[in-house]
Formats: C-alpha cells, sequence, structure tokens
C-alpha cells in the first residue's frame, strides 16, 4: 500500500496496463452518478475499498458567470447570479446587492433590509432542508428526503406569492428591493414557522439518535480546525470543527447586528457534528425570522440609486454567510457601467478541496458521506 | 385411463404431501400452483411495496396505470420484456447469461419444502430445513458470477460485498436456526426432526410457538433470524450490495430487460422464502393465532371466518375508494375496473365462508398472513433506515450476532437437556 502522505500523481496512461498486478483499483464515481450531486467527478484509489486518495475533476457545469459579469451591466447581472448556487439563490442574489452598493455606498433603507434577512433566512432554511434530504438519500434512509422537500415546499410557495419565481428569485435589487411584501405576507411567514418547528422536531427524531445513522455518520470525514483554516474551508463544516466563525456576527452585514441568535459549533469535525451544526442552524434561522418580522418596520424599500449606475472607479471585496460558507464577490469598477472584473469566491468550490483530505483512509461507502456532508452544489463550484 | 383415474384419485384420501407420498400428478399440480402464487405474490409485492413506501413518504406512488396504479406491475413486467437485451461487448457470455437463472433458481427451488398447511407442500422431506438454507446459499454463486462476468468495477465490488455478507450472515442464521430444531426434540421419544412439516407439529404439540419457548431464550434466535434474513436477502439496512448511492445498482449494474427481471423476481421470491422460513421456524406455521388462550370450538369457528372477513374488508376498502373516485367522465373505466377488483375480492370472501372451503384453506391463509407479516416489515425497514457501512455490516454479523446465537444454541441445549432428563 502506497504511503498516505506521498501519494504519486494519477497516471491513467499505464493504469490499464498494470491494472491486474497491482493491489491499487481506480474507480471513476461521476460525472454521471447518483450520489454525487450533479456533475462532479470524482477518480477514487482504493486498496480493496479503503481510500488511497481521491481526485475531483470539476468544471462539467461551467457556464463561465463572472466573464458573463464583465460584459453586463450592474443590474443585468443580478439575475445571473442566482443561477449559480441555485438551491439558495436568494443568498447569492444579497451578496452581490451588498457588494454593489458598497461600491455605490448607498444603503439599503431599514425595511428592505429586514426583508431580506426574512428572505435569506428562510433560504438558508432552504438549502439546509435539500441538503438533509440528499445527504440521508446518499446514506441510505430515503424517507428524510420527502419530508424535507414537503416542507421546503412552503417556503418555495412564500417566495413565489413575494417575486413570482421559485428558484431562482432574483429578489432583491441594488439599493433594496423591486417589490413591496405582498398582503398577509408576515402572517403567513409566523405561520410557516410554526409549522417548520415541529417539523425540524421530525426529522431530527428520524436521524438524531437512529444507531445506524450515527454509526455511519460519527468520526467520518474529521477535519480539524487547523485543516480547515488552512484549506480556507468555511461555514457549518468549519464550525463543526470548533472554530465560531459566522460573517453574520464576525463581520456584520445587512442588519445581523440587530437579531439576537447563536452561532452553533461543534468539538469534532465529524460528520455527525457537521449534521447537529445545521440542525441547530436551522432551529437559529427561525428565531431570526421570528425576529425580524416581529420587528418590520415602515418606509421606503428603495434607496436612492441612479437609473444608470456608473460606480467610482476603485474595488470592492464583500462576502456574506450563506448556508454554505463564505460567499464573496471581488467587484473592479473602472468608472464605466460594467464591471472591470468579477470575481466570486464560492463556498461549494474552496470546501470540495477538503474532499480528499476528508476522504483519505475511509472506506467508499464514507466518500458518498463526506461529499453529502460538505453540501456542495456544482452550479457554484463550476460557475 | 381407469388406472390413471385411479392413481389420481388415489392421493385424495391421503393425509401426506404428494412428494411423500409419492403422487407424480398432484406433486406437478403443486409445483405449479406453488409456482403461479409465488409470482403472483412477487408482482402483488412490486405494487404494495411502492405503495406502501409512497404512504409512508407522503406520496402517493403509482397512480396511473389502471386505478390506484393496480396495474403498474403488469406494465412494468411488460416493459421489462420488451426492452433491449443488452450484453457488454467485454462481457463473459456464458457466464453473464447462466447467472441470473442460478440465482432464480436457487429462490424458487427452495418452494419444494415450505409446509403451507400439513398436506400443503410439494413434499416433506426429513432434511426440510437443511434444503432450504442449503439451497436458498446457491443463490450467492449466481451473484458472484454475474458481478464477475459483467467484467466492470461497480458490478465486481457488488459481487465481493453481497458474497461476504451473505456467508457471514449464513452462520448466525444456522446457529438460530440449530437452536428452533433442538426444541423439536422436547417430546416422549426425545428425538428432533429437521423435516419442515415435523417442526410445525412438533410446535403443535408442545402447545407453544417456538419464538415463545424457554421465554426469551427462542425470542432471541428468533431475533437473530430476523436480523440475519434480512442480511441474507441483500435488503434495506443491509443493501450494500446494491447501494444505489455508492455503486449504482451492484452485482446487477450491467444487466438490463428481462435478465434484471429475473434478478429482480429471485430477490423478492428469496425474501418470501426465508420468511416461510422464520415462520415455520419460530411463528407456528400453519396454526391459528392464540391457540391456548382463544381455544375451544367456538373460538376456533370465529377464527374460521377470519379468511373471508379479511378478504371481504380487502373489497370494502376497494368499494369505498370506488366511491371517492373522481366523477369526470375520464375515470369511468377506472372507477368500473376499481369496482370489478372490489367485487373479485369480495367474492372470494364470500367463498371462503363455505365452511367446506374454509376448512381446506384457512392453513394456507394463517401462513401466508404472516409471512406477508414479514414483508411488511421488509417494507418498513426500507422506509426507516439508512444503510449500514460494509465494516460495520461485517462486525454486527461475527461480533455480535454470531456470539449471541451461541450463547442461545448453549443455553438452549442447557435448558432442553435439563427438561428432557426431568
Amino acid at each position: 500500500m502506497a504511503d498516505q502522505n506521498t501519494l504519486s500523481p494519477l497516471d491513467l496512461e499505464t493504469h490499464d496496463k498494470t491494472f491486474l498486478d497491482a493491489n491499487e483499483l481506480v474507480i471513476n464515481m461521476g460525472p454521471q452518478h447518483p450520489a454525487t450531486h450533479g456533475v462532479l467527478r470524482v477518480i477514487l484509489r482504493l486498496d480493496g475499498e479503503k481510500v488511497l486518495g481521491l481526485e475531483c475533476v470539476i468544471g462539467y457545469l461551467h457556464r463561465g458567470v463572472e466573464k458573463i459579469g464583465e460584459h453586463r451591466t450592474y443590474t443585468m447581472f443580478n439575475p445571473y447570479v442566482d443561477r449559480m448556487d441555485y438551491v439558495a439563490a436568494v443568498s447569492n442574489g444579497l451578496g452581490y446587492c451588498e457588494a454593489v452598493e458598497k461600491l455605490l455606498n448607498v444603503e439599503a433603507p431599514p425595511r428592505a433590509q429586514h426583508v431580506r434577512v426574512i428572505l435569506t433566512e428562510l433560504n438558508r432554511i432552504a438549502s439546509h432542508q435539500l441538503w438533509l434530504g440528499t445527504h440521508a438519500l446518499d446514506i441510505g434512509a430515503i424517507t428524510p428526503l420527502f419530508y424535507t422537500f414537503r416542507d421546503r415546499e412552503e417556503i418555495l410557495k412564500i417566495y413565489e406569492k413575494y417575486c413570482g419565481a421559485r428558484l431562482t428569485t432574483h429578489a432583491f435589487r441594488i439599493g433594496g428591493l423591486q417589490y413591496e411584501t405582498y398582503a398577509g405576507f408576515e402572517k403567513e411567514v409566523k405561520n410557516f414557522l410554526n409549522f417548520l418547528k415541529p417539523k425540524i422536531d421530525e426529522y431530527e427524531e428520524l436521524l438524531t439518535t437512529n444507531r445506524i445513522w450515527v454509526e455511519r455518520t460519527k468520526g467520518i470525514g474529521k477535519i480539524s480546525a487547523e485543516d480547515c483554516i488552512a484549506l480556507g474551508v468555511t461555514g457549518p463544516v468549519l464550525r463543526a470543527s470548533g472554530v465560531k466563525w459566522d460573517l453574520r456576527k464576525a463581520q456584520p452585514y445587512a442588519n445581523y447586528k440587530n437579531f439576537d441568535f447563536e452561532i452553533p459549533t461543534g468539538q469534532h469535525g465529524d460528520t455527525y457534528d457537521r449534521y447537529l451544526v445545521r440542525m441547530v442552524e436551522m432551529r437559529q434561522s427561525v428565531r431570526i425570522i421570528e425576529q425580524a418580522v416581529d420587528a418590520l418596520p415602515e418606509g421606503p424599500i428603495m434607496a436612492k440609486v441612479p437609473k444608470v449606475m456608473k460606480p467610482p472607479v476603485g474595488e470592492v471585496y464583500h462576502s456574506i454567510e450563506a448556508p454554505k460558507g463564505e460567499l464573496g464577490y471581488f467587484i473592479v469598477s473602472d468608472g464605466s457601467t460594467q464591471p472591470y472584473r468579477m470575481r466570486v469566491r464560492p463556498p461549494s468550490f474552496v470546501n470540495l478541496q477538503a474532499l480528499d483530505l476528508m476522504c483519505r483512509g475511509q472506506l467508499v461507502a464514507d466518500v458518498i458521506a463526506v461529499i453529502g456532508t460538505l453540501d456542495i452544489v456544482l452550479g457554484e463550484v463550476d460557475r | 385411463m381407469n388406472a390413471l383415474i385411479q392413481y389420481i384419485e388415489s392421493y385424495l384420501t391421503s393425509d401426506k404431501t404428494p412428494g411423500a407420498a409419492g403422487n407424480m400428478f398432484w406433486a406437478f399440480v403443486y409445483i405449479m400452483l406453488v409456482f403461479t402464487g409465488l409470482s403472483v405474490a412477487v408482482i402483488a409485492m412490486n405494487w404494495l411495496e411502492r405503495k406502501i413506501l409512497a404512504h409512508m413518504q407522503v406520496r402517493l406512488g403509482p397512480m396511473r396505470v389502471g386505478p390506484h396504479g393496480l396495474l403498474q406491475p403488469i406494465a412494468d413486467a411488460l416493459k421489462l420484456l420488451l426492452k433491449e437485451d443488452i450484453m457488454p461487448a467485454e462481457a463473459d457470455s456464458l457466464v453473464f447469461w447462466a447467472a441470473p437463472f442460478i440465482v432464480v433458481l436457487a429462490a424458487f427451488s427452495v418452494f419444494v419444502v415450505v409446509p403451507f398447511g400439513p398436506q400443503h407442500a410439494i413434499t416433506d422431506m426429513n432434511i426440510g430445513i437443511l434444503f432450504m438454507l442449503g439451497v436458498s446459499s446457491l443463490s450467492v454463486l449466481g451473484i458472484v458470477m454475474a458481478g464477475w462476468a459483467s467484467n466492470s468495477h461497480y458490478p465486481l465490488i457488488g459481487a465481493l460485498r453481497s458474497s461476504a455478507q451473505m456467508v457471514s450472515y449464513e452462520v448466525a442464521m444456522g446457529l438460530a436456526v440449530v437452536s428452533a430444531i433442538l426444541m423439536t426434540s422436547l417430546n416422549a421419544s426425545g428425538t428432533g426432526t429437521l423435516s419442515m412439516i415435523g417442526i410445525v407439529e412438533a410446535q403443535k404439540a408442545q402447545g407453544e410457538w417456538f419464538v415463545f419457548k424457554f421465554f426469551p431464550l427462542g425470542l432471541i434466535a428468533f431475533f437473530i433470524f430476523a436480523v440475519a434474513m434480512v442480511a441474507e436477502t441483500n435488503r434495506a439496512p443491509f443493501d450494500l450490495a446494491e447501494a444505489e448511492s455508492e455503486l449504482t445498482a451492484g452485482f446487477h449494474t450491467e444487466y438490463s430487460g428481462f435478465r434484471w427481471s429475473l434478478f429482480f423476481l429471485a430477490e423478492y421470491s428469496a425474501m418470501i422464502a426465508v420468511s416461510s422460513i422464520a415462520v415455520t421456524l419460530w411463528l407456528g406455521g400453519w396454526l391459528r393465532p392464540f391457540p391456548n388462550w382463544l381455544s375451544g370450538p367456538a373460538w376456533s369457528a370465529i377464527f374460521s371466518y377470519v379468511p373471508g372477513v379479511t378478504f371481504l374488508f380487502f373489497a370494502a376498502i376497494c368499494f369505498y375508494n370506488t366511491a371517492r373516485m373522481p366523477k369526470h367522465p375520464y375515470f369511468r373505466i377506472q372507477t368500473l375496473g376499481l369496482g370489478a377488483f372490489g367485487a373479485v375480492l369480495g367474492l372470494i370472501g364470500l367463498i371462503l365462508f363455505i365452511p367446506a372451503v374454509s376448512f381446506r384453506i384457512q392453513d394456507i391463509f394463517w401462513f401466508s398472513a404472516k409471512v406477508a407479516g414479514f414483508m411488511y416489515l421488509y417494507i418498513w425497514y426500507r422506509g426507516t433506515f439508512p444503510r449500514y457501512r460494509f465494516d460495520q455490516l461485517m462486525k454486527m454479523g461475527w461480533k455480535v450476532l454470531l456470539p449471541m446465537g451461541l450463547g442461545v444454541l448453549i443455553l438452549t441445549a442447557g435448558v432442553a437437556l435439563l427438561q428432557i432428563k426431568s
């Protein structure tokens, strides 16, 4: 067996010829595979069932979103960001709008900020629900998927009523919101929260103390806090390793500083801790939304922004805590209507780097669990 | 001609199984009946699994083909038969061809000794339970062949997993079976039996199903078997061999169309087969429930109505749903179909009230009802549990079930010995 730290790069040319002699088995997982969450291709090197190392091949969903951004006006690019992490489209929009607002030096009015928080946190719940369903499905529990999809549907209905779209919402505009909330919005959101709270208990009932679930996730895909920081891993994965780093608290944006919520952290950095962290995050999101709905101020929903946006020359980096981790936008303006350079720092792409480290020495079945627990969306990885 | 009729008639007065009585004609009839019944059961199981699982998962399941999707399994079967039969270019064609047949053969042959009633088995071998365990474990050969002949990585890993799993769980399974067989020897002569019919007769004679015998020893042995049999049939939560999220489909990844449907057929008939073993060994086979608490001719008469009432109940469900069908003309044929299906079930139910019929059919009914309970458990497991990992599965087999089985076997033997001596 090869030394784990000195793996030679995979040589696909000679692999077939030496296949029968070697005790190494190379398996190609994806890009069409039920458990790689889209079109991720993973080349696994196995010794029996043990993973010696793996390589991710990405780019099957590359659409050149960043380049498109440099050829559209600031307003025109806004709907494109929804297509990156398509299960958390609202978060993407929030990050982009705030980045451009920073560049323009405007601030959205308080009511808009509140509605943004409500919709973004709803989106966090929806994203975590989708993660939970698919993650459990990968580990073999089919039923949670249907429960989470049933409840996620209610969030999508709120989006549909608010802005007409369910998935790629384009909910926010630079400088605030386009639409005022519909009549009964507060009540509907509150009803949903009351509906959701027992449902989260229901998910936990199926999994948290389930012997097989605990055995399959505890101690699997461990990653230390140092490794997380070295690789730039963010989001629930980082927090499960014990680092209390959440941009909503660390660098408050929108008006998160007005709300009272807690940042859950884990201790072991394993799949089970990541699961628990995300479950608590869902409950905390419920808390934030409750406060935001109660304190929803009256007032305008749009700041004064010029029809044709020409931000002053300069650059800005703004990042938010998307459901999957730090989502950053780096925008360079040359004073024209289009950005000179647009760069997105997607959490999934950076978190995916940790896959090799987390999977070494584990079994094939664990690779599936780790891909699930990283919560990657290939639209965001490839952009 | 007369001799032939006499030959056929001669069995009717016999109280043995056709195989044991040596009557080839009736043995052939029984084989045909069991084969047809089994195929129907697999089809029904296909529909029921999809429906029950769907309702557990807050969805409806098949609803389009026929009323409430009742014709869905038939549509599926037709689709599988008409599909292109693909054999990978690199595959070993002979082995690839033979593998599904071995699996199906093993899965169906075990039903030779399954006792649906005191006379209702194809034959009664004095090594019945050994025959069942032996033949059903042959299917692992077919699975290994399928995995190897496909000449592809995923099927190979799936076949390796599945063979390792089946071989290791057979050990624990065997120990549990032995402890049940030991219990059959608790009679005046002190000799036990391996015959499937004999095992049920022993439970009848002792007035106690073996699951309650030497409480909790019988229960533990039953539990070990109930776990091992799920692993043995490669079903959730032990469905590693076909873990779709890891290995796409395991050993039958490269199979399609009719060959694939043979694997499907084998899987479900194997499930029915191991459930029949569990029912025979621990749950009193064809005996009706509560033979001691609710004994006496009055209770026997009441229990003889249960088969008919069950079918009437199913018919009532059908009629209820017929009434609930949408009134739109588009649904007229479906509504009629569901009503007709209910009418057929109701007619069967009414026929089962005829004493002569119910007297002959109730053994088969109770046996099938118990097996159906196990089938429901299989579906329930699938809806509830995540999948074990391979090493955890092995750990469970060798480090938990095997020592438990050994302990139960030794204790059962000790208690039985004391009881015989006293």
